[in-house]
C-alpha cells in the first residue's frame, strides 16, 4: 500500500484580493521507505503543498484527495493529522516563550500516544531520551530547558525540528526548506538526522531549493513542481541537470 | 479549512461556572444612599460611637468627590442612588454564628462553589468541580466567607487562637479588639484616598480581620471567599491585617457572582500593615462574574489595596490573578517606609470578550536600601482592553531604592487592545529603577505549530498562556498556582468551536 497518495490536489491560498489557486492538479506517491525531494522555482506551490497537507490555515483546498496510511488528510484537523503519522519540519519554526522545549515535547509525544491509545512514557526515561537525542544532533541539553525555539539561532531551530522528528518518529516527514540558512556543518548535523530517520516503514518528502541537501539526503526520486503541478519526475540526476541548467529548459 | 485559528478561539464567549444564585430570603435595604444609610449599617452592625462617626466623617468626604476618569476603561455613569448599600441573608441578620447554626442553603452555596466550611472536609482533599476554581478547596485552610454583607461563617477559630492569631470577621474584631481597629483603620488608606475607597469607608459592610501575634508564623492559610448574590446590591468589605513585628502570615483571597444582566459594584478596600521583619503575602484570585459575551451585566470591580512597611526589613508581596469582572480598577500598591524594606507585586491579569482591566500598582520606596519588584503578564482576548498603570515613586529620603519592572502583553485575536502606562518618579540619585517591557500574540503559526505536533488546540492555547504566566504562577502557594492555570483554561475555553 502507498503510504502517501496524493491525486489530482487543487488547493488555493488565501489572499486579500480572495482566493488564489497555487496547486493545480498535484499528483504524487510515496512508498514506505522512499525519499522524494520536490524542487521547484519559487512560487511554483512548494510551500502550499507542505501547508495544505499539514492543515494550516489560510488555505483551501478545492479538489482532490490526499491520502496517508489510507486516511483522507483533508477531512482532519491539523493535530488529527499528526497523531496519524504526519509531521511537517518547518521552514520558520516559531518561538513560543515561557514553554521549555522539555515541557513541549512531553505535551507533544504524550498527546500523540493518548491518541493511539499506547502508553504515554514515564517521565524520567523520557527526559533521558530527550537528553541523548539533543546531544546527538550537538544541541546543548541545556537549551531543553529554554522556552520553545526562544532565542534559539537560526541553526538551533532546525536542529530542534530534526530532534522532534526523530523523537516523534513519524509516518512521513514532510520537509519545508530545512535546509535553508544552514551552513555547511549544520547542513550536515540536519541530513545526518534524517538519514537516522529513514526506514523501510517510512517516508521523506523533502522540499527544497538546492541540490547540494542532496548531496547528503540521496533522494529516491526528484520531482520539479512548476505552477502547481508536478512536471517532471526522475531520479537523482535530474536534481544534478536543474542545477547545471536551471528550471527554464523544463517550462 | 481549519476550525482551529485564533479567531475562531476568540470568537465564542467562555463559560463561568459560578454564576447561579442563591434561593435565601435577605434583609435589603432600599436602594439609595444618605446620612441615614451610613446610620442605619453602622447600628445594625451595633458599633461603638467613634466608628459611626468615622463612617459619617467619611461620607461627607466623599459627597465632596468626583468619580476618577482617568483609568482606561469607558462604562455609563453609575448610579450610586439605584444601588442597594446593605443586604444580609435573613438567618444570619442575630450576626455571627457556630457554622453548625449557619443556614443549610447557604452552606450548600459554598458546597457548590467548592468552598470547605466543614473543618474535617478542608483536610479531606477533594478535587474541585468547575465552580470550585480560584477558591482554596482541598487545602488546609483557614476561611472566612462573605455573603453579600455580612460574614456567615470563619472555620478554624480555634485552631489559630491557639497559636494567638486572629482571624474573624471585621464587624466582630470592632467589639473583640475595638483597639487594634480603631488604630489601623484608615491608617494605611485614608478615607478621602480616593472616590470609592471613601464611599467604602462610609458604607463598608464586612471583611476580614487578621493580627498575627509578634514573632508568630501563622499555622495555615488564612482566606476569605467573597460572594455576591443579592441584585441590584453593591459589595463594599474592608480587611485589614496586622503582622507584628517577626510575624508571617500568607493570604489568599477567591470571589464570584451569579450571573445578571445588570452591573454591579464592587468596591472594597483592603489595608495591610507589616512591622519590623514582618512577611504578608496576599494572594488574589478574583473570578467575578464578567459579564457575558456582548458585554452586559458583570462586576464592576473598583478596589483600593495597599499595604504599608512600617518597620525595618518588612516585606508585603501581593500576587493577583484576576479573570472577572466586566471592569477592574484596581492598583494594590505597598509604601515602603520601613529601611530595608520589600515590596513584590505580581499579576496575571486576563480579559476576554467585552472586559476590561485597569491594573497595576504603586511602589512608594520612602526607607533606604528598599526594594520592589513588579511582574505584570497581561492577556486580552475578544474585543477586550487590558491595560497596565505602575507608578514608582523614589522620595528623597529612599537612599539605594532599587525597582525592577517587568511588563508583558499577550494579545490572542486581533480586536483586543493592550497597554502600558508606566510612571517613574525618581527624587533620589542613588536609586536605581529598571523598566523592562514586551507585548505579543498568540499567533496563528504557535497554535499550528503545537497542532502539528499533535496537541489538541485547547491545550495548546492553555500551555501558551500558562508559558507566558510563569512567574507570577510560581509565586502563588502552590494549591492556588495549579487552580490558577485551571482558571485561565476555563476563561478562555468554550473558546475552540
Amino acid at each position: 500500500m502507498n503510504l502517501l497518495d496524493v491525486s489530482n490536489l487543487h488547493a488555493s491560498v488565501e489572499t486579500d484580493d480572495g482566493p488564489q489557486p497555487i496547486l493545480k492538479g498535484l499528483n504524487l506517491t510515496v512508498k514506505a521507505g522512499e525519499v522524494h525531494a520536490i524542487m521547484g522555482p519559487n512560487g511554483s506551490g512548494k510551500s502550499t503543498l507542505a501547508n495544505v497537507l499539514s492543515g494550516r490555515p489560510g488555505y483551501a483546498v478545492d479538489g482532490g484527495e490526499a491520502m496517508l496510511g489510507g486516511k483522507n488528510l483533508l477531512d482532519l484537523e491539523p493535530f488529527e493529522r499528526a497523531q496519524i503519522g504526519m509531521f511537517l519540519a518547518f521552514q520558520y519554526p516559531v518561538e513560543i516563550p515561557g514553554v521549555s522545549n522539555m515541557e513541549f515535547l512531553k505535551a507533544s509525544i504524550d498527546s500523540l500516544a493518548r491518541a493511539r491509545g499506547e502508553e504515554q512514557p514515564n517521565t524520567a526515561s523520557f527526559m533521558r531520551t530527550v537528553r541523548e537525542l539533543a546531544g546527538s544532533l550537538d544541541l546543548d541539553p541545556a537549551f531543553l530547558k529554554r522556552g520553545v525555539n526562544e532565542g534559539f539561532s537560526g541553526g538551533e531551530k532546525k536542529r530542534n525540528e530534526i530532534m522532534q522528528l526523530l523523537l516523534l518518529n513519524p509516518k512521513l516527514a514532510l520537509l519545508d526548506e530545512t535546509d535553508s540558512g544552514l551552513d555547511i556543518d549544520a547542513l550536515k548535523v540536519v541530513a545526518d538526522g534524517v538519514n537516522r530517520y529513514r526506514s523501510e516503514s517510512n517516508g521523506v518528502v523533502l522540499i527544497t531549493h538546492y541540490q547540494r541537501l542532496l548531496d547528503y539526503i540521496v533522494p529516491d526520486y526528484v520531482h520539479v513542481l512548476s505552477n502547481g503541478q508536478i512536471i517532471e519526475s526522475g531520479d537523482k540526476s535530474l536534481a544534478l541537470e536543474l542545477e547545471a541548467k536551471g528550471y527554464a529548459w523544463l517550462t | 479549512m481549519s476550525k482551529s485559528s485564533v479567531d475562531d478561539l476568540v470568537e465564542a464567549g467562555s463559560e463561568y461556572h459560578a454564576g447561579f444564585v442563591t434561593d435565601v430570603e435577605s434583609e435589603t435595604l432600599p436602594p439609595g444612599l444618605d446620612e441615614s444609610v451610613v446610620r442605619f449599617i453602622s447600628a445594625r452592625k451595633g458599633e461603638p460611637q467613634w466608628l459611626t462617626d468615622w463612617r459619617l466623617e467619611a461620607f461627607a468626604k466623599w459627597r465632596e468627590m468626583r468619580e476618577p476618569n482617568w483609568a482606561h476603561v469607558h462604562y455609563p455613569p453609575i448610579d450610586f442612588q439605584a444601588i442597594s448599600y446593605y443586604s444580609a441573608p435573613k438567618s444570619q441578620t442575630d450576626g455571627p454564628r457556630s457554622l453548625d447554626e449557619v443556614d443549610p442553603e447557604l452552606l450548600r452555596t459554598y458546597e457548590k462553589l467548592g468552598i470547605p466550611l466543614h473543618e474535617q472536609a478542608a483536610l479531606a482533599g477533594v478535587v474541585p468541580d468547575p465552580a470550585a476554581i480560584g477558591t482554596p478547596a482541598g487545602a488546609n485552610v483557614a476561611v472566612d466567607v462573605v455573603f453579600d454583607s455580612v460574614s456567615i461563617a470563619t472555620t478554624f477559630k480555634e485552631t489559630l487562637a491557639e497559636a494567638g492569631v486572629i482571624f474573624c470577621p471585621i464587624s466582630e474584631a470592632v467589639h473583640s479588639h475595638p483597639e487594634l481597629v480603631q488604630k489601623y483603620l484608615g491608617s494605611v488608606i485614608p478615607q478621602r484616598d480616593n472616590y470609592y475607597a471613601a464611599l467604602n469607608s462610609a458604607v463598608f459592610s464586612d471583611g476580614s480581620f487578621v493580627y498575627i501575634p509578634k514573632g508568630v508564623r501563622c499555622p495555615m492559610e488564612l482566606s476569605t471567599y467573597f460572594r455576591i448574590n443579592e441584585r441590584n446590591t453593591g459589595q463594599f468589605e474592608r480587611t485589614l491585617i496586622i503582622a507584628d513585628e517577626g510575624s508571617h502570615v500568607s493570604y489568599l483571597e477567591g470571589c464570584t457572582a451569579p450571573m445578571r444582566d445588570e452591573n454591579q459594584l464592587h468596591a472594597a478596600v483592603v489595608e495591610l500593615v507589616a512591622m519590623g521583619d514582618a512577611e504578608i503575602k496576599y494572594s488574589t484570585v478574583q473570578n467575578w462574574y464578567p459579564g457575558d459575551e456582548n458585554g452586559k451585566g458583570g462586576i464592576y470591580n473598583f478596589v483600593t489595596k495597599r499595604g504599608l512597611c512600617a518597620g525595618p526589613r518588612a516585606k508585603i508581596s501581593w500576587t493577583q490573578v484576576e479573570t472577572g469582572s466586566a471592569i477592574t480598577w484596581k492598583y494594590p500598591s505597598v509604601v515602603l517606609r520601613g529601611d530595608e524594606s520589600v515590596g513584590e507585586f505580581y499579576s496575571v491579569a486576563l480579559t476576554n470578550n467585552r472586559q476590561q482591566a485597569d491594573t497595576g500598582t504603586k511602589m512608594i520606596h520612602m526607607g533606604k536600601n528598599t526594594k520592589s519588584t513588579i511582574v505584570s503578564k497581561g492577556i486580552s482576548a475578544g474585543g477586550s482592553e487590558n491595560c497596565y498603570r505602575g507608578l514608582v515613586r523614589i522620595s528623597p529620603t529612599a537612599q539605594n531604592a532599587r525597582n525592577f519592572t517587568q511588563c508583558d502583553s499577550l494579545l490572542i485575536g486581533d480586536q483586543c487592545g493592550a497597554h502600558t502606562f508606566p510612571y517613574i518618579e525618581n527624587k533620589n540619585n542613588s536609586a536605581t529603577v529598571e523598566h523592562e517591557a514586551s507585548t505579543s500574540k498568540v499567533s496563528d503559526d504557535q497554535l499550528f505549530a503545537c497542532q502539528q505536533r499533535g496537541i489538541e488546540t485547547e491545550q495548546a492555547v492553555s500551555m501558551i498562556v500558562n508559558g507566558f504566566c510563569k512567574e507570577v504562577f510560581r509565586e502563588l502557594p502552590m494549591e492556588f498556582a495549579v487552580e490558577a492555570g485551571k482558571l485561565l483554561e476555563v476563561s478562555l475555553e468554550g473558546a475552540v468551536g
